[in-house]
């Protein structure tokens, strides 16, 4: 009863206060302003501070910007950490997302400052490139995310994942009975469809939304659309069929945008540690052998 | 004719079986009479297996403690229904062979009980009762305890052939019927839920359901959302304007607006409501405590009814849990057998609640100090007195001491017992006060707006208070007819003292008060329409308003007003017509003030006056700028109206802090639900995909912590509460499992599942791949490392109170595109119409 004004509530109306805007816009672009000053700062530095023999990572601004760089990288890494321990605090993911957008693009920038421009054959241009191979990933991530979700949302029409597959299976049901009148040949196409995967066509299929081996697809060319709808089962298996074929195509679509939305990070992810591994082999060459 | 009983105890849950049991054990003569063929039917209807929860843990169970020696008494303890009901049967001698006979030692009292006995009529008085059953039997009894719980008789068919075998009014699992054509009559939750429930593909049954009208008033919006979908996909068949006319076997005749018609039909499922049990009792000639139909029977200290000889315990008394239920049996048989009551079981819990009180008095001290001094407590007995301090809390303040503060949450209501309070009504002086005295009430507002409380609050000297739940402050508003006037007349004076500010006092109000008028309110319902000529002035008291405006042909939304404010005062002051047109989103309660008295008011405080303009202008302002916008490219007013009409439906209107989705941001990675379900020990409270879209933006299912929380309205031990943070959460502890909030939320947000097993740490699953990983684990994974003893409770989102930096769902969202909101603050045309991208 007695009260301890020490609650959440004022951190609490700041939420329901703000908080309505995309990661990119997060708090007016504060981290794309970082970024810029940050790319802005190496570059001047790198044209103005005179640097012996010549600019390469081994001068000592050099090992600044190196420095900076193998920072900016490590921190950008631990956002598969941060996303996955949501520990008490004051902090969000889009927060983090924001930084990790902006910084790991600066790194563009401070990375190559950081080579000199000297590219060869050996471990440090490989760290390079598979710098560049994670951020151009992420760029691409960026863009699914700033477009995809809009289509998601239109494809999903308040259906869920569940509901979907359920739709289907209602559909099947129907189909199944609808079939029983049908002829041998008919009813084979028709088997054959309610007896495919709906998952079938792999991860070919789900990317490019192709699925050249759709027995539902082929079970409805069997079945003619006949002007004035003589055979009354046919017909009714060929409407069933359509539906069949509409739902199938809205969870294909469904499955289409999600793995166009995480490809990537498949690309991202092991490219991270890929990298991590060569920049530690980057820097204990540097120091041993250089 | 038989034999007089000493006592005939009527009805066989835990509160008359343990009145039966005890009345055995002390040789009484007895009989036990039940309904239905079984003991305990409330308890025999909970789901199969079913974890039955003993709750409060710290009261003593009576009936298991009576004489050492004789016996070890009526046994009761956690565990599942089959057990409880195993033991209980052993106890009265009652072979079931539905329910498994319990191993062990466990005494069988000789009670004398007789099923399939409903009780139709009670006549007579005390000493010589005549009990006439359904089946026309006649017994005699001195007297009469009645226990038959509050669920009621099932209301029947009106047509004939009503009490044929297939019509049930029970469905226990939609899946022991399949391929079979069954009709559901009625149209309100529990009909709809049966028929989508038995309409699923899967069970092949072909599922009618009967709407004598054209509308779903009864239902949840929800519930006829869903059933309406249903039909459109054929998965069942509704039949509007359609009543039964003949129950016949393997069909039914119906009534259509065209004629009669038969359909085939195996089952009928009647679910048309029950008839409470409360006109049987006032038959025999007991009152209650008022009109109200929450309402209990009057009861003097021993349990007995203004009807001598007549008693009423358990449910049916106002004490819902199963221990309270079994200790009142005991406690009326020990008073007739020994003419003397014992001291009651729930002493041990009054103690706790009078421990803070100065002065080491004892419990009857203090009932007798706080029934005498406050003075909504007038009209209650003893034992309503006892009940209302159960769910309470008793505790003194020394002088400036803070009892609450403003923009805290509270629904709970304050009573001062001795001293009195200060009530800070400028946030910016505290030293400004307004002071309530002994024996007044205090918190009344959050109570009934369910808002924060408007001011900070101190003792202004050595005080005692009482603060009532919500939950108590409520049953007591709402039986006794005394508590309930004096509550309104307070909160309607210092509403309008705190809605206008200083300057104010109560007499200059007093004419005001005293012709003001609380008006209910329904769901859409225009308070004020555009263009009449009406002027009044209203302050809103509860719920919530939408303000809408007729702009170029077409009704576009202005704002939406929170309760406590006030509105129609354009129209007072200028004396215009209506410019804008004011309706109820959710119910709410609106105060009418007369609007001559208030001009007249206004004319003896210019500084009143000044405020209302100032007041008037800021509203105007954000009508015209609406207004401005209506020669808008892209339809951005449209946009507006039609999201804030789809968001209030959806429920955003009552909620204090809802989360939205917007879908053009979200990349449906689920990180919310990962996240909330790792915040909260590895359940989700929100399902992301599931619930409406309008315009891309989404209202997922997910707890809109309501102004009024549906989910409160019938929690046996009291689980639900508002929290500081505004939260409404559930008590894990003294949850009992029996999923009436899950069924009273509106919005589906609360779901019965047993706590999991803990997961391997998340290092561990990403370099040895131990454990399911981030978010909630899969059905299969929690079965089977779960303990299979655990019983299931209510879980619902707790907006993550206690956890720092707040809702994990929304920190956890990668792209900003989760959201938690306040309706107050989002439906504003800057907020719905921002470019987010
Ligand atoms: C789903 C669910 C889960 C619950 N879980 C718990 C829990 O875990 N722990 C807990 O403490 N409480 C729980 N409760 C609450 C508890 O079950 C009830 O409050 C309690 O059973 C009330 O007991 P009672 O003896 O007053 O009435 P009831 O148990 O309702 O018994 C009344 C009996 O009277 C009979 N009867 C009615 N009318 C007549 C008549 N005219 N003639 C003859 N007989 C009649 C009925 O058939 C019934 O058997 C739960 C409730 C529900 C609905
Ligand atoms: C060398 C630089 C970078 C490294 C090491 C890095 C590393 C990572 C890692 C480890 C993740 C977590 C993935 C997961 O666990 O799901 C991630 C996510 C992401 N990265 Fe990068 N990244 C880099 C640069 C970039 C750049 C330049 C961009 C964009 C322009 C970008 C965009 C993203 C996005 C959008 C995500 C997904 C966030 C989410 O869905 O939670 N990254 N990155
Ligand atoms: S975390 Fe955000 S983006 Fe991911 S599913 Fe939830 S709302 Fe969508
Ligand atoms: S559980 Fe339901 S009724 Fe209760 S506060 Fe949440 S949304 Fe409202
Ligand atoms: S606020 Fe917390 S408890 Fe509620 S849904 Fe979000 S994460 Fe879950």
């Amino acid at each position: 009863m007695a009260s301890v004004p020490g609650n959440r509530f004022k951190q609490d109306e700041r939420r329901r206060n703000a908080d309505h805007v995309s990661f990119l816009k997060h708090r007016r672009y504060r981290w794309l302003w970082i970024a810029v000053l940050l790319c802005l700062a190496t570059g001047l530095g790198y044209a103005l501070i005179d640097q012996e023999p010549r600019p390469n990572g081994g001068s000592w601004y050099g090992y600044t910007l190196g420095t900076i760089g193998l920072g900016l990288i490590v921190w950008l890494s631990l956002l598969g950490i941060r996303k996955r321990k949501i520990t008490a605090g004051n902090w969000s993911l889009k927060a983090w997302t924001s930084a990790h957008v902006y910084l790991g693009l600066a790194l563009i920038v401070v990375g190559t400052l950081h080579t000199g421009f000297q590219i060869g054959w050996n471990v440090h241009t490989l760290a390079y490139f598979l710098m560049l191979l994670v951020i151009i990933s992420g760029i691409y991530g960026v863009i699914v995310y700033a477009t995809l979700p809009t289509t998601l949302s239109n494809n999903r029409n308040e259906m869920t994942r569940g509901e979907m597959l359920e739709a289907l299976t209602a559909i099947d049901r129907q189909l199944e009975s609808a079939a029983q009148p049908l002829g041998r040949q008919q009813s084979d196409l028709v088997i054959r469809a309610l007896e495919q995967d709906v998952f079938y066509g792999g991860a070919w299929g789900r990317l490019t939304g192709t699925y050249p081996g759709c027995a539902t697809n082929r079970a409805l060319g069997g079945f003619p659309e006949v002007a004035g709808g003589v055979d009354g089962a046919s017909e009714r298996v060929r409407s069933l069929l359509v539906k069949r074929a509409e739902q199938l195509a809205q969870i294909r679509r469904q499955l289409r945008i999600r793995a166009l939305l995480e490809i990537w990070l498949f690309i991202h992810i092991p490219a991270t540690i890929a990298l991590l591994a060569a920049l530690f082999a980057h820097v204990v060459s540097v120091f041993y052998y250089w | 004719m038989s034999d007089l009983y000493e006592v005939a105890i009527i009805g066989s849950g835990p509160a008359g079986m343990s009145a039966a049991g005890q009345a055995a054990k002390r040789g009484m003569a007895h009989v036990l009479l039940e309904k239905t063929d079984h003991l305990s039917d409330t308890i025999y209807k909970y789901q199969a297996g079913k974890f039955v929860m003993a709750t409060p843990s710290n009261l003593a169970l009576r009936a298991g403690g009576y004489e050492e020696g004789v016996s070890a008494g009526m046994q009761f303890d956690e565990g599942t229904r089959e057990n409880i009901l195993g033991i209980w049967n052993q106890h009265c001698g009652v072979n079931d062979p539905t329910i498994p006979v319990v191993e062990g030692e466990i005494e069988s009292w000789g009670v004398n009980v007789k099923l399939n006995a409903e009780v139709t009529k009670i006549e007579g008085d005390k000493g010589d009762f005549t009990i006439t059953l359904k089946s026309g039997e006649v017994l005699k009894a001195k007297t009469i305890i009645l226990a038959i719980g509050t669920q009621g008789n099932p209301n029947k068919l009106r047509c004939p052939g009503a009490d044929h075998p297939m019509i049930t009014s029970q469905l226990d699992d939609p899946a022991d019927h399949y391929d079979k054509h069954i009709t559901v009559v009625g149209t309100g939750d529990a009909g709809i839920e049966n028929a989508l429930g038995l309409a699923e593909p899967a069970l092949g049954n072909t599922v009618t359901i009967l709407n004598r009208g054209k509308d779903f008033a009864k239902a949840k919006q929800r519930n006829a959302d869903w059933l309406t979908e249903a039909d459109a996909d054929g998965k069942l068949k509704i039949r509007y304007g359609t009543s039964p006319a003949e129950v016949r076997d393997g069909e039914m005749v119906l009534e259509t607006e065209t004629g009669e018609e038969t359909i085939p039909c195996d089952l009928i499922i009647a679910r048309i409501g029950s008839q409470p049990p409360r006109g049987f009792i006032e038959s025999m000639g007991v009152e209650f405590t008022s009109a109200d139909r929450s309402a209990f029977p009057v009861l003097s200290p021993v349990f007995e009814t203004t009807k001598a000889g007549i008693f009423v315990i358990g449910a049916l008394a106002g004490y819902p849990l199963i221990k309270h239920c079994m200790n009142q049996g005991f406690d009326v048989i020990e008073y007739l057998a020994s003419g003397e009551s014992p001291k009651p079981a729930d002493e041990p819990l009054l103690e706790e609640v009078f421990a803070d009180l100065p002065g080491n008095k004892s419990v009857d001290y203090w009932l007798d100090v706080y029934q005498k001094n406050v003075s909504i407590f007038g009209g209650l007995s003893t034992l309503q007195m006892r009940e209302l301090m159960l769910d309470s809390t008793c505790k003194a303040f020394g002088p400036g001491e803070v009892i609450f503060r403003r923009n805290e949450q509270g629904s709970s209501l304050f009573a001062i017992a001795s001293g009195s309070v200060a009530v800070e009504v400028d946030p910016n002086d505290p030293s400004i006060t307004v002071p309530i005295g002994e024996g007044s009430i205090f918190g009344e507002v959050g109570l009934i707006s369910g808002r924060r409380r408007g001011s900070t609050i101190r003792a202004a000297e050595d005080t005692i208070v009482v603060e009532l739940s919500r939950k108590a402050a409520l049953k007591l508003i709402s039986s006794s007819p005394e508590a309930n006037d004096a509550v309104t007349r307070i909160s309607i004076e210092r509403q309008i003292l705190q809605m206008f500010g200083s300057g104010l006092t109560p007499a200059d109000i007093a004419p005001l008060v005293e012709s003001a008028e609380t008006v209910q309110v329904p769901a859409g319902k225009v308070v004020i329409q555009e263009g009449d000529e009406d002027k009044d002035l209203f302050i809103l008291r509860l719920g919530s308003m939408l303000v809408e405006k007729d702009i170029g042909g077409r009704q576009i939304f202005l704002s939406y007003l929170p309760a406590g404010s006030f509105f129609g005062e354009m129209a007072v002051i200028d004396g215009s017509k209506r410019t804008a047109t004011v309706k109820a989103s959710v119910k709410s309660e609106v105060i009418k003030l007369d609007g001559e008295m208030f001009n007249a008011l206004l004319d003896t405080k210019p500084q009143l006056r000044s405020k209302m303009l100032e007041v008037m202008e800021g509203r105007r302002q954000t009508n015209d700028f609406i207004e401005s916008q209506k020669g808008d490219v892209g339809g951005a007013l449209e946009l507006y109206t039609k999201t804030a009409k789809f968001l209030s439906e959806q429920g955003i209107g009552e909620a204090t802090d809802a989360l939205l989705i917007d879908e053009k941001l979200c990349i449906g990675c689920d990180n919310c639900e990962r996240a909330c379900a790792d915040a909260h020990e590895g359940l989700s409270r929100l399902d992301r995909e599931a619930g409406k879209s309008f315009a891309h933006l989404h209202v997922p299912t997910s707890c809109r912590h309501c102004e009024h929380p549906h989910c409160m309205a019938d929690c046996p031990p009291n689980a639900i509460r508002r929290g500081a943070d505004g939260e409404v959460s559930i008590n894990a502890e003294t949850c009992i499992g029996c999923g009436n909030c899950k069924s009273f939320c509106p919005y589906g947000v609360i779901r019965m599942d047993p706590v999991p097993p803990k997961k391997p740490s998340l290092l561990e699953w990403l370099f040895f791949g131990k454990g399911p990983g981030p978010g909630e684990a899969s059905y299969s994974w929690r079965k089977k490392n779960g303990d299979p003893d655990l019983a299931k409770k209510a879980i619902k989102c707790d907006m993550c109170a206690g956890i720092d930096g707040g809702p994990a769902c929304v920190r956890a969202c990668p792209t900003g595109a989760a959201i938690r909101v306040s309706p107050d603050k989002f439906l504003t045309f800057a907020k719905i119409t921002e470019d987010v991208e």
